[in-house]
């Protein structure tokens, strides 16, 4: 629960910075002919924490379309999540959100 | 050739090797360590020696050997001031682990009683794993297989092509193990999973 309070709006800031700045980066990752469906599909899950439905979805869009975005997030978060991606080995690159 | 499964009452991750393919598997591992410590992380020759000694940053640029340019791969395809940051924070970090999981799959083979040379007709080695090294050999199978695709250039769906190959070819040979690491791969993430 929260009550309202009187607050000065920052007059720099304007709406659209704010929408973009909160999240506008993500981590995709890239079709490669080695990583095996069921290790892409396993990392998704122990990194990420997703379901076995979603990580199974994010690594067919991977294997059919060439690429998936698999999180989203700040900048620092999307560095660590493709420095994790290539402790495991898969091809990732950080991008802004388009 | 067995594979990996999941010992039902320890839970530990198990697999059983022939002298043969220990063997191999540890040479396969070393050869990893050695090229991931051996190709100078920096190019050194145009800084001042005491500058480059109070030098703690990583490299900035894509690695000239291609296993590295997959295993340590561009993070912003189109930003190379970010590109080369990223690099320089992370690309040693990524060295020393994948090198450390390298060396954890040696010494695991030789713990399971692998000598140092394989002299021995007949060896066979046990493999038992706890869960978190099960997990670092599943990634360093991972490096070596894509350290062993890259030199090969394998392609999507090239099968056709490598099974085509005499028995007799270096590559296809060559081929046949990337394909072994695979398999033990595959069992080993079935049977974590």
């Amino acid at each position: 629960m929260s009550t309202a309070s009187p607050v000065e709006v920052e007059p720099t800031t304007t709406p659209d910075e704010i929408t973009v700045l909160a999240v506008p980066w993500v981590t995709i990752v890239w079709n490669d002919p080695v990583n095996l469906m069921s290790y892409v599909t396993y990392v998704f899950q122990k990194y990420f924490g997703y379901d076995k439905k979603k990580a199974e979805k994010l690594m067919l869009e991977v294997h059919e379309d060439g690429k998936s975005v698999v999180s989203t997030g700040s900048r620092e978060e999307m560095e660590r999540d493709v420095q994790a991606m290539h402790e495991y080995g898969l091809w990732a690159t950080l991008d802004k959100q388009s | 050739m067995t594979g990996f499964t999941r010992h039902r009452r320890s839970k530990r991750l198990i697999a059983t090797f022939t002298g043969f393919e220990a063997d191999l598997l540890r040479s396969l591992a070393a050869q990893l360590v050695e090229l991931l410590r051996n190709e100078a992380a920096v190019p050194r020759d145009d800084v001042d020696p005491l500058e480059a000694m109070m030098d703690f940053s990583g490299p900035t640029t894509e690695p000239d050997d291609p296993v590295l340019a997959r295993l340590f791969p561009t993070a912003y395809p189109h930003d190379e001031e970010g590109a080369a940051e990223f690099r320089r924070f992370t690309e040693g970090t990524l060295r020393d682990g994948k090198a450390r999981a390298a060396v954890t799959i040696i010494d695991g083979l030789e713990e399971a009683g692998l000598p140092p040379e394989l002299t021995e007709e007949g060896l066979m080695i046990d493999v038992e794993l706890d869960e978190p090294t099960a997990e670092v050999w599943m990634r360093s199978f991972t490096d070596l297989r894509l350290a062993l695709a890259t030199r090969l250039e394998v392609q999507e769906g090239d099968e056709g092509y490598w099974h085509s190959l005499p028995d007799d070819d270096p590559r296809a040979q060559a081929h046949d193990i990337y394909e072994w690491v695979g398999y033990l791969q595959e069992t080993l993430v079935q049977a974590l999973a």
